[in-house]
């Protein structure tokens, strides 16, 4: 039996797949920047705690980080996929609800995601602060800016400005923890490649279109990230 | 939540530490043999070389683990030349498949790892080899590779808790270390909470004895950067020369 070679199955016409796949690879990303969206606040909060707050706001984040840091993702994931729907089946039975009640797919993973990668959010906005010079603030005070707006004026932006190569690293990890996501059904990149694998019989044709797409969404996130980074430095001296 | 079904659970799971500290290790080791021959290519200074390296390192950090483990195990098995060849009993095999995903992969990583460290070497010190005399493999193996390695090791440490967390990937090509084990137990009993503490438990175990055995080895390869023991009373005779 003659197989339909690569391009004919990954076309655009009628029986390919090409469509598909490109649906997949926006799940894909809507998933990622909603993952790293929530952990850039679990992170925001965390740093927050780390540097600013009392000993047991410090000790629940540090405890936050280290687990979080040492366990696999995908554990994780089963915890939420399991976990949430198991947790919101018992508070619907507080409030009289009988029956199983099941999180959506994608909230589930994007949270999943969000909270593995706050973990590595709070020790790149933990760095940036770091990296803030004490004079800006002291100047800040002495300009007499309330708090909010030391925090809003002179904080957040350096904070972000120091992150950015590291939240640079923390979107490429999260973009390819998102294929972990798959195993919950969501209909991603890697799960639409599974899906077209099994209904074609050709595995390593849509796993490997699978990986070129990622290929291009991790290339094209790595210039745009050095672009930006070029962008919000351009009022910085390059010591060369 | 009972204190049965912990002791219970312990004792489902822990039957898989050995096979995820063996997928762990086994590809760490061969990852690392992969890493020092690609930094080596890179820093070769020959252009196909240099170029496949980059090419082989862009692309398997730029995709995600299970995508290649799913390309190994299940992709390889479309081409009825695969099928027919030697290697099929190997690659058959789903632990092999997560070996050797594991270990392309952290070659990738590791590479880049083990180039900082060779870029790290200071030019006098191979000026210096090469003035009493040596070159080649003798300047490699005795001059450039133990301070490479040095400087590498923290990172390396790094990259081997990356890898203990990633061989829970294999659970999804049908291995049962910890993770599989833990997926099923949760699918068995629906006791999600209990399982995942731990199960996270014993990864935190695993990785907290790692992280203090690299921390050991960090401490005995540098005894140059130690802080020197307090300096023992000297004769009056040579102590005099102090003064």
């Amino acid at each position: 039996m003659q197989q339909p070679g690569f391009f004919d199955l990954m076309s655009f016409g009628p029986g390919g797949w090409g469509p598909a796949m490109l649906t997949g690879a926006l799940v894909t990303l809507a998933l990622a920047l909603c993952g790293f969206a929530i952990g850039a606040v679990f992170g925001a909060v965390a740093a927050f705690a780390k540097i600013a707050g009392g000993r047991i706001a410090r000790t629940i984040a540090d405890i936050y980080t280290t687990v979080l840091r040492g366990i696999p993702d995908l554990l994780v994931i089963y915890l939420f996929y399991f976990g949430g729907s198991t947790v919101l089946t018992s508070i619907g039975r507080l409030f009289g609800h009988d029956g199983f009640i099941g999180l959506p797919g994608f909230a589930t993973g994007a949270i999943a995601i969000g909270i593995v990668s706050g973990a590595q959010h709070t020790e790149v906005f933990r760095g940036a602060f770091r990296a803030v010079h004490r004079g800006e603030i002291e100047a800040a005070i002495a300009a007499g800016m309330h708090p909010f707006l030391r925090f809003r004026r002179i904080i957040a932006p350096l904070v972000l400005r120091y992150a950015l190569p590291g939240l640079g690293n923390i979107w490429q990890i999260v973009l390819k923890e998102s294929a972990l996501v798959s195993v919950t059904g969501v209909v991603e990149l890697l799960r639409q490649a599974q899906v077209g694998a099994g209904s074609e019989r050709q595995p390593f044709t849509f796993y490997f279109a699978a990986a070129i797409l990622y290929l291009v969404i991790t290339s094209l996130s790595s210039i745009t990230f050095r672009q930006a980074e070029g962008y919000f430095s351009r009022g910085v001296r390059r010591s060369r | 939540m009972s204190f049965a079904f912990f002791q219970e659970t312990l004792l489902t799971l822990l039957p898989g530490v050995p096979l995820t500290l063996e997928l762990a290790f086994l590809s760490t080791a061969i990852g690392a043999v992969l890493a020092v021959t690609l930094a080596l290519m890179r820093l070769s200074g020959v252009l196909p070389l240099d170029y496949f390296a980059r090419a082989y390192v862009f692309a398997f950090r730029g995709t995600p683990l299970l995508v290649q483990i799913f390309l190994i195990y299940y992709g390889l098995s479309q081409f009825p030349a695969v099928r027919q060849s030697v290697f099929w009993p190997v690659l058959r095999e789903p632990f092999w498949c997560a070996i050797i995903a594991l270990s392309l992969n952290t070659g990738a990583y590791g590479s880049e790892v083990v180039r900082g460290g060779l870029l790290s070497v200071p030019h006098g010190q191979v000026e210096a080899a090469r003035a009493v005399g040596m070159s080649g493999l003798l300047l490699f193996r005795r001059i450039v590779l133990p301070q490479a390695i040095r400087q590498a090791l923290p990172a390396y440490g790094t990259e081997l808790i990356l890898m203990v967390k990633a061989t829970s990937l294999a659970s999804i090509i049908t291995l049962m270390e910890i993770t599989g084990r833990a997926a099923k137990l949760i699918s068995d009993t629906y006791r999600v909470i209990e399982v995942f503490v731990v199960a996270g438990a014993i990864y935190l175990i695993i990785n907290f004895v790692l992280t203090r055995i690299i921390l050991a080895l960090e401490f005995w390869l540098t005894p140059h950067l130690r802080e020197r023991p307090e300096a023992r009373e000297l004769p009056a005779d040579s102590a005099g020369e102090h003064a």
